[in-house]
């Protein structure tokens, strides 16, 4: 079998590996356990920086006009003067702090990070199926990162049209959009890459008796993942090139004749459609949102199934509805679009998906929530977080419902409403689910564990710091209060009823910054002096915890190659004594062998 | 519920508001009845099943069909809002006035950072426009005033005026990028588009409160706004502009307030157009409003 192949031809690699020199083994590594590693660290960096924008832009608008203290100096005077901060500046930021959000940290994390960590250990595969695609992929996401980084540097400062970078506003704005462009052709390069590696790893180097229905969820979720970015992205490649060539070659595939801007007829060749561009972004950009969520709930099963000490409740429901989301959000990006100019029919359609595509959602939460029933819970770091990322997400989901329909849309569309719905999706959702993987599997590669203590002074702050700072945008979004503005709406009347909230708002970001802390601390303090593990401290099933407690580095990942016997989660079984059976442990039980557990599932594939 | 959301939204002015308000309280009673719902069983299963208290799992955990329950419960819900709420409340937001309810046709030019307002004046018909003969300090929109028809044309800028219980048809367009058209006290709210003329159709049921018309307004809570929704440019944050409504009478007096002197017969060219809409605007000084929007505009363009 080519898993056992692959298992030699990786045992050959390790051994000369050990003469390579630093630079191949740590910097131009192929071991994905190094690129995980590699992702993870680049990944939260950008994480903490994107953050950091939005502090800057939460002082703007909790005392709009003020200089920003300490540190406004330091912003140069083209973005600050007297460290008051401009609204071209402030517009760089929000177009900065969404792309470096999604695009440079939270799926590298998701993906780049924990995929590539461990999906092959959870396989039971020596490596990636392809090493060198693999360093590619982070090369390529690496230089990405770095084009949009100087970005800030560059005359007019970094792309200041929004993340999603509407044309024609993007097509006039400054030199920074065109680095924008250049950056996200890497970054989409990079995903590709990677999506591939994905596919072919989880399908070819599984370990024998690792059937498609004993996948861990968190490996479901990354396979489902790969597929959205592997069909989603290349359209959006297609209109990053074509806006590049508008601006940099004068095309204009997306930009209509006629335009005058600041009273001057703007000479472009013109016929071209502003509404192609958004059609092509959100065909991307809608999978994305599941891209952001799928790898989140794979991490927040896992973490659950090995904290109630239970198997996941309704397993099969869970996958097929994970595939069936899949499929749904390629058909559901025009609802970012109910108000360019709808038709009933067209509408209805959107409206119609968008409905679907919640039952997929609400039968994968549900599961997660009904897992909880007969559970032994404990609460381990990684576990609080995993425990509040299904309230959080269940806000998230539940405001997107008024914003898939597109009547109570009107009202609602582009008003911090959206803000708060889908910061509820991707900020206490999909980040603390990254949290509680980061808790969860740091002992794996570390063989350390990280500070209990710590871990909760992380924890409880910051799940009452991030809901001070999104809850409050559903009121604001209710009054009608537009996003992306300078000022937070201070001009505006039917704003003046909630603008007392942006203080308050602002006050728990920093305080969020300020929750952080205990978590940097810890992630580095743990490294050198957490608490010593042995390989599977967490008492889990899954093929990850039988490597040893921090793999080496190189090829081949397993001391011997594993056999798996069972489900992904066999806890808690029936006449046997410990509490739970690893999926490569060969003792017989009763339940060992036909383990479909119907019950759980019959009814709900529909 | 609706009331309840009603507290922190702004008032709905319109005809077709009340049905949109009314989804979208229900649409919120079916979140907050999920929410509660699974946030008490959340609380309750985290107390009941905690290590201490349940030392050891159940393998087959629940074997309760109560969520295959929920889930058909939220399905069928969904269809409900969907084919009884939405999808009709959609259908009537696009569909045109008839034209014997006499509906008043507007033209609404949207450009970095001001909504221009274009009336077609007495003759009902809109005065032909041409990009090169834009002029940002005089003729923003490019009206040719030597065509017949654009000699009654009235152009407003941030000044939308209209006529209560009359259909409004909005046709809306942009000159620059991307700008999105919202009236909150209308529910109104619609993407202007380069290169495209969008129509939205509603209808005002109320007049504007005097005593919060510009430009007292705007430290008042009562006035009525047109934000723009669509991040356009730097000075999106200020692209803001005023709504008033009138009674029938009072409107047609506005409109001939605003009404341009006659002009003479022989066409001119643009630049003596300025100087004539200018000398209407100070004509109309007394009208403070109209003086206070024209400077604000200019401001904005200045700034721009």
């Amino acid at each position: 079998m080519s898993v056992l192949e692959q298992e030699e031809h990786g045992s050959d690699e390790r051994a000369g590996r050990h003469k390579e020199p630093f630079w191949k083994r740590y910097i131009f590594s192929q071991d994905h356990k190094v690129i995980g590693i590699q992702y993870g660290f680049t990944a939260l960096c950008f994480l903490l920086f994107g953050f950091s924008l939005m502090l800057l832009m939460r002082w703007q608008l909790a005392f709009p006009g003020k200089p920003i203290p300490v540190i406004g100096g330091l912003l140069g005077a083209d973005n600050a003067p007297g460290g008051i901060m401009l609204p071209e500046f402030y517009n760089q930021l929000g177009a900065m702090h969404g792309t470096i959000m999604v695009f440079l940290a939270i799926v590298p994390l998701a993906v780049g990070a924990f995929g590539n960590y461990v999906v092959p250990l959870q396989i039971g595969a020596p490596d990636m199926a392809f090493p060198k695609l693999n360093m590619a992929s982070y090369w390529v996401y690496f230089l990405g990162g770095v084009t949009m980084f100087a970005s800030f540097f560059v005359p007019g400062g970094a792309a200041n049209s929004g993340w999603t970078s509407y044309p024609p506003l993007s097509e006039i704005a400054t030199q920074g959009q065109t680095w924008w462009l250049v950056g996200m052709v890497f970054l989409i390069t990079s995903s590709l890459l990677g999506s591939v590696n994905f596919i072919v790893t989880i399908f070819h180097l599984r370990a024998k008796g690792l059937t498609l229905m004993r996948l861990p969820f968190f490996v479901w979720s990354q396979l489902v993942t790969a597929f959205l970015l592997l069909l989603a992205f290349p359209p959006l490649e297609a209109a990053g090139v074509f806006q590049l060539m508008d601006r940099v070659f004068g095309t204009s595939f997306f930009m209509p004749s006629g335009l005058v801007v600041s009273g001057e007829v703007v000479e472009v060749a013109g016929g071209g459609s502003p509404l192609l561009w958004q059609h092509l972004f959100w065909f991307l950009a809608h999978p994305e949102v599941y891209v952001l969520i799928l790898p989140a709930l794979g991490i927040v099963a896992e973490v659950i199934a090995n904290n109630t000490r239970k198997p996941l409740w309704g397993y099969k429901s869970m996958v097929y509805a994970a595939v069936f989301l899949g499929f749904m959000s390629f058909i559901v990006w025009a609802h970012h679009m109910f108000l360019t100019g709808m038709g009933t029919t067209i509408s209805a359609f959107f409206q119609t998906t968008t409905m679907i595509i919640s039952i997929p959602s609400v039968v994968i939460l549900t599961a997660l929530l009904m897992s909880l029933w007969g559970a032994s819970i404990r609460f381990t770091t990684p576990m609080l977080f995993a425990l509040a990322f299904l309230p959080m997400f269940g806000i998230g989901g539940l405001t997107g419902l008024p914003l898939g329909l597109s009547g109570s849309d009107i009202h609602l569309h582009d008003t911090y409403y959206v803000i708060g719905h889908f910061h509820y999706v991707v900020a206490p959702g999909t980040i603390f689910a990254m949290f509680a993987g980061i808790y969860y599997w740091f002992p794996k590669i570390t063989g350390r564990k990280m500070n209990d203590f710590l871990g909760k002074l992380h924890f409880y702050p910051s799940f009452v710091f991030i809901n001070m700072i999104f809850m409050p945008m559903f009121l604001q979004g209710l009054a009608g209060v537009s996003r992306r503005l300078w000022d937070g709406g201070e001009q505006y009347s039917h704003a003046q009823g909630g603008l007392h909230w942006n203080e308050f708002m602002s006050w728990g970001a920093w305080l969020l910054l300020v929750a952080q802390l205990p978590f940097i601390f810890n992630l580095f303090w743990s490294i050198k002096k957490g608490k010593k593990v042995d390989s599977n401290p967490w008492q889990a099933t899954t093929l990850e915890w039988a490597a040893a407690p921090s793999p080496p580095i190189g090829h081949g990942n397993f001391a011997e190659v594993p056999v798996v016997y069972r489900p992904a989660y066999e806890y808690s079984v029936p006449d046997h004594p410990g509490d739970y059976l690893a999926q490569n442990d060969p003792t017989e039980t009763p339940t060992e062998t036909p383990i479909e557990t119907p019950d759980k599932t019959s009814g709900k594939e529909g | 519920m609706k009331d309840f959301l009603a507290r922190w939204m702004p008032i709905d002015t319109s005809e077709h508001g009340g049905a949109l308000d009314s989804m979208n309280a229900l649409v919120h009673w079916l979140m907050a009845v999920l929410f509660v719902g699974w946030g008490l069983y959340f609380i309750y299963v985290l107390l009941r099943f905690r290590a201490k208290k349940s030392p050891r799992a159940s393998y087959s955990g629940s074997t309760s069909q109560v969520s295959t329950w929920i889930e058909g419960g939220v399905i069928l819900v969904e269809v409900i809002l969907l084919v009884g709420f939405a999808i009709p409340a959609w259908a009537r937001w696009v569909t045109p006035p008839s034209p014997g309810d006499n509906p008043l046709v507007v033209r609404v030019i949207a450009q970095q950072f001001a909504w221009n307002i274009h009336y077609a004046g007495a003759d009902g018909i809109f005065g032909h426009t041409d990009i090169h003969l834009i002029n940002e300090a005089s003729n923003p929109i490019g009206l040719d005033r030597g065509d017949a028809s654009a000699a009654d044309d009235i152009v407003t800028i941030n000044q939308l005026h209209l006529p209560v219980n009359r259909p409004v048809t909005v046709l809306l367009s942009s000159k620059d990028v991307i700008h999105s058209f919202g009236l909150p006290v209308m529910r109104v709210k619609q993407d202007a588009i380069p290169g495209q003329e969008i129509p939205i159709h509603f209808t005002a049921t109320m007049t504007t409160p005097t005593e919060a018309r510009f430009p007292g307004c705007a430290a008042d809570k009562e006035c009525w706004e047109i934000a723009c929704a669509q991040l356009c440019g730097l000075g999106h944050y200020r692209m803001r502009g005023f709504l008033t409504i009138h009674e029938p009478d009072e409107f047609e007096n506005w409109l001939i307030a605003e009404a341009p002197e006659p002009v003479e017969a022989e066409p001119q060219p643009a630049g003596l157009d300025a100087s004539t809409a200018e000398a209407e605007a100070s004509d109309h000084a007394d009208h403070a409003d109209h003086a206070d929007h024209a400077d604000h505009a200019e401001h904005m363009r200045a700034a721009g």
